[in-house]
């Protein structure tokens, strides 16, 4: 890039030339988004309202019948049904835990900060590895679960080839994995409280308790709040923990809604009918985000 | 919070229950990646003696060092990448008051509400149009354009000192210059922040390698570790998990090393966000 505006008195830079500098320094950002964000965002559209030749190429307008043949489908709403228990499992349990490992590693201890690495280290972890970890584990007859139901007498439990326990495995994976993304935002959450908040109220006579329900919580509501709403997004995108551990299966009870799109584009070449749920997945996060952004606004207010 | 001693008990008690819980399975991955097959049967928790042939059976198996340094390329790759654009984009919204900087702004941010796989089957059919299948472009360009990347560091070249950016002006310092050798010095640790993050959100992708590579010339190691598990029917576990180890143990080092950083970067995305 050449130097712009070298030499040049601050009176040359009139409104035209600020905007062309301007753009100039954008455009690197502006063509890598109009590349790999914005066309293909209008192409997922654009496909979904139409059937798709083996190569990609659109053969067919159909109109809404993507979409029409998506919610009439069992398969589908199997997926989607699955996706949201998914959510439910996932998000409540994965933000309860890693807030009370925030809580508890909050204290001015010595070695607090050895603790406070272990409870990050997660987020170190790769959807892969941490996947092939859990697979292991899962194992029906030498993964380490069984051992344990074995040794305390308990029938061994099938986790990845029964409908019924499947997803809730797969949850119990993507939980552990997102602890250390949430503890490290909500650690920074309430060590961003003032102190001298909880040196007051101890002075009033509040106890642990009370410092935590009446301080702690409110305090740091919004920062929880983003957690709850990011894990809820990154949940809907969940697809590594899947393709290692069941592929969709036991009878599509962990078919998520990321691997059924990746199943029919990629598997079956539909790519119209991908597209169609590419689209319900981008409507499911944008109402999410948008709900984020709305109670973002109040959080304003009372700060 | 001052606590009294019987608290302190406790919390250390909970601490070190929480911390073998969550460690566990990671630690127990080491474990069996050294034990012999025999003695993961039975259900051992500690192995005999400690056998290294995992590791160089996992080695065997699957090139995965081979497949490191692709990782390592493609994560500082993007890593870099993300950095000039994403610095490049924020100095001009934050010290060129061009009409309509808002405007683009909005609109980068905005795209934060589009989850990367309602783009992916175009970008895929992009990727293949352009011939870079198994290309180490075709794994990283996509990634370039990170908007959470100019929503981080428009926050902070907003804190600092307009006068600076004037005074420079005043005296002849070009853009350019003015950015490279003020607006970056004063950013490292937001530039460190971000680079941390892209680093490891690229070394961990796992669906996007899984499309874009066919061989193993351009192969990440996650999809190394897909492939050790779909080698064999008879899966040898503790070879398995020797490799696990082997993709685990650089990027722990690593985030251990720079989870100041990363720390940073996180809350300021999400305390305004």
């Amino acid at each position: 890039m050449s130097p712009i505006g070298k030499d040049l008195p601050r009176n040359k830079d009139s409104g035209l030339r600020l905007l062309t500098v301007g753009l100039l320094y954008l455009s690197p950002m502006l063509i890598f988004m109009l590349v790999f964000t914005f066309y293909p965002m209008l192409k997922t559209l654009y496909y979904s309202f139409y059937t798709t030749n083996a190569h990609g190429i659109p053969v067919l307008f159909v109109g809404l019948d993507n979409y029409i043949q998506l919610f009439q489908s069992d398969s589908f709403l199997t997926s989607l049904r699955g996706t949201f228990l998914y959510v439910l499992y996932t998000v409540p349990l994965g933000v309860a835990i890693a807030f009370f490992l925030a809580i508890i590693s909050s204290e001015r201890l010595r070695g607090i900060q050895f603790f406070r690495v272990i409870f990050s280290s997660t987020i170190g972890v790769s959807v892969a590895a941490g996947s092939m970890i859990f697979l292991f584990l899962f194992h029906p007859s030498i993964g380490f679960l069984n051992h344990v139901l074995d040794w305390i007498g308990l029938a061994p439990i099938h986790w990845l080839t029964n409908p019924k326990w499947a997803l809730i495995s797969v949850a119990a994976t993507s939980v552990w994995m997102g602890i250390g993304f949430n503890y490290i935002i909500l650690l920074g959450g309430i060590q961003g409280i003032p102190e001298d908040m909880y040196e007051s109220a101890k002075i009033d006579g509040a106890g642990y308790w009370v410092r935590l329900f009446r301080i702690t919580l409110p305090m740091v509501s919004p920062t929880l709040f983003f957690v709850i709403i990011v894990t809820v997004i990154h949940s809907f995108q969940s697809f590594g923990q899947i393709d290692i551990l069941t592929k969709g299966g036991p009878a599509e009870s962990t078919n998520l809604i990321v691997y059924s799109i990746y199943q029919n584009a990629f598997i079956h070449y539909k790519f119209g009918i991908a597209s169609a749920q590419a689209i319900i997945l981008f409507l499911i996060v944008l109402i999410a985000t948008i709900i984020q952004f709305k109670v973002g606004e109040k959080k304003v207010h009372y700060q | 919070m001052r606590i009294s001693l019987y608290q302190k008990g406790l919390f250390y008690f909970l601490l070190i229950a929480a911390s073998v819980l969550m460690f566990f399975p990671i630690v127990y991955a080491v474990l069996a990646s050294l034990m012999t097959s025999e003695e993961i049967m039975t259900g051992k928790l500690f192995p005999a003696s400690f056998r290294f042939d995992n590791f160089t059976l996992a080695l065997k198996s699957v090139p995965l060092m081979k497949f490191m340094l692709n990782s390592l390329i493609i994560s500082l790759t993007v890593m870099l990448g993300q950095i000039i654009v994403c610095c490049l984009a924020a100095y001009a919204i934050v010290f060129i008051p061009f009409k309509g900087r808002n405007f683009i702004f909005f609109l980068l941010i905005s795209t934060m509400m589009i989850p990367w796989e309602a783009t992916m089957i175009p970008n895929y059919l992009t990727i293949v149009g352009l011939n870079w299948v198994n290309t180490y472009q075709g794994l990283s360009l996509p990634f370039f354009a990170l908007a959470f990347g100019v929503f981080l560091l428009r926050q902070h070249f907003l804190t600092l000192p307009h006068e600076l950016h004037e005074s420079a002006q005043l005296e002849g310092c070009g853009r350019l210059r003015y950015l490279v050798s003020f607006v970056i010095p004063l950013s490292m640790p937001m530039l460190s922040a971000l680079g941390v993050y892209g680093f490891l959100t690229t070394w961990n992708m796992y669906l996007w390698p899984l499309l874009t590579t066919t061989n193993n010339n351009v192969r990440t190691v996650q999809i190394g570790l897909k492939m050790m598990q779909a080698q064999e029917t008879n899966t040898n576990w503790p070879v398995v998990m020797a490799g696990v180890v082997i993709v685990l143990v650089p990027t722990l080092l690593f985030l251990f090393l720079s989870l100041k950083q990363l720390r940073r970067g996180l809350m300021s995305g999400a305390l305004k966000g």
